[in-house]
């Protein structure tokens, strides 16, 4: 598989590398759970991600963006 | 460590130590994981907290307190000031969250910093213990209870089947700087208000000093989703501050919502941003996590004594009756005020600023906010005094 695969389709959420501040606003506002937070390593579940986007609309930084490519392995 | 627990307390926050340390005073084993490798660090907060409300649970210390605040000063668009007498603390997070977790292991609780809770264990349906990760590895321990303090991140909740996530159009996207080279009145917080500052949210200046300060500012999901909190922010320090020297810049989320309908199921409790457990107008949650954890630890532990874990669910009416029906009627207030135009901000800081200033008081300022809705006026009676 070329893609990241969420739980309706391709995924296309991105969280940019290097630039999350870990703070865990998203996380708060994911309705399916599909964000992880440790202490400075974040990531999106895959297979429970919607591609909702209320992530990227809630992040205070700007760190989320909306890849409408998808996401590559 | 021992094999297992009385209780686990997940979050390090002062929601989290007040759990362990209320839990730990009546003599069972307690064990708070935290996933940060400090307690304390990184701040995620504006740092203002109620001074009553702090030194119910810790006697004050200047280690903790970077400002004494005795007015709070109320800014509209067209630059008419407020000022009210008003008393609070501006923290010092770091080392106040750290105080706090003392009080805890001082109380007999134990605490392990660098454990990221990943998952619970369950049994019969009932959460039995946590599964984390510390050191490289996956690790378990069972207990009773957990209590849940992890934020507003919190998935411990959901895992256990509770409702937690925060609706985006409700969740307060703050980011926040701590300046230095600014001249501020170390005495008095400011606030701004209106669509330039902080649409459907306010900025603040909480000062730590005379020449250092918290700036930040929150705004609604809603409000990000065209415009981000950093780009406002950016824009507000541009013209205001230019000069400022950044220490540090955070990113945060407050759940600006009443407590969650459910606050505890069998084996678990939910306290702090976890259990949406802030002050929807202010956004202020450090003084009500602390309750809240007080609460939970207390009634934790008696299930615990008392052998009889379904005590645990008498938390939610405790703090329904004693802080949770108050966020509701606060919430009540912000949605009145939620969409204020900047006009509107303006004629009721021109009203507002006949009143001398000895008699003025919030809720009087509410009250000539809310003069046009006589529902609301009766709930800001309720809280404030006018």
């Amino acid at each position: 598989m070329e893609y990241r695969q969420a739980k309706t389709g391709i995924l296309m959420i991105e969280i940019l590398p290097n630039k999350c501040d870990f703070c865990g606003c998203c996380v708060g506002v994911c309705p399916e759970d599909a964000i992880e937070l440790k202490e400075a390593e974040i990531n999106i579940i895959d297979e429970r991600c919607t591609n909702c986007s209320k992530c990227i609309w809630s992040c205070p930084i700007e760190v989320i963006v909306f890849n409408k490519n998808g996401l590559k392995i | 460590m021992k094999n297992e627990y009385d209780i686990i307390v997940v979050g390090a926050g002062p929601a989290g130590s007040m759990a362990a340390r209320f839990a730990a005073e009546q003599g069972v084993s307690v064990l708070m994981l935290e996933k940060d490798r400090d307690v304390g660090y990184p701040v995620r907060c504006g740092e203002a907290a109620n001074k009553k409300g702090v030194e119910q649970f810790i006697e004050p210390n200047e280690k903790w307190i970077a400002a004494r605040i005795n007015n709070i000063s109320l800014n509209t668009p067209d630059g008419t000031e407020v000022v009210i007498a008003y008393e609070d603390y501006i923290l010092e997070r770091r080392i106040f969250d750290y105080e706090l977790a003392k009080t805890a292991s001082q109380a007999g609780a134990e605490i392990l910093t660098r454990a990221y809770v990943n998952g619970l264990l369950f049994n019969d349906g009932k959460v039995a213990g946590v599964k984390y990760e510390f050191s490289g590895g996956l690790k378990e321990m069972r207990a009773k209870i957990v209590i849940a303090a992890d934020g507003v991140e919190s998935r411990v909740g959901r895992w256990a089947g509770l409702e937690t996530h925060c609706d985006f159009r409700d969740m307060g996207c703050c980011v926040q700087i701590t300046a230095s080279n600014l001249r501020v009145n170390a005495g008095t917080s400011y606030l701004y208000f209106g669509k330039d500052y902080a649409p459907n949210g306010y900025l603040w200046i909480f000062p730590k000093g005379e020449n250092i300060a918290n700036i930040g500012l929150g705004v609604s999901g809603i409000i990000g989703k065209k415009k981000s909190a950093s780009t406002f922010l950016n824009s507000f320090m541009e013209k205001n501050y230019p000069n400022a020297s950044i220490l540090t810049k955070i990113a945060g989320g407050v759940p600006c919502v009443p407590t969650l309908k459910k606050i505890s199921a069998p084996g678990i409790m939910l306290v702090g941003d976890a259990a949406h457990q802030v002050n929807p107008v202010k956004g202020s949650g450090i003084t009500s996590g602390m309750m809240a954890g007080s609460i939970a630890g207390k009634i934790a532990g008696e299930a615990i004594k008392m052998n009889k874990l379904d005590h645990i669910f008498t938390y939610d009416k405790e703090w329904h009756d004693r802080v949770g029906k108050k966020h509701e009627i606060y919430n009540r207030i912000k949605n009145g005020i939620y969409d204020f135009t900047d006009d509107k901000f303006n004629s009721i800081a021109h009203s507002f600023n006949k009143i001398p200033y000895e008699k003025r008081t919030l809720g009087k300022l509410l009250t000539t906010a809310l003069i046009n809705n006589p529902s609301l006026l009766i709930d800001v009676a309720k809280v404030f005094v006018i």
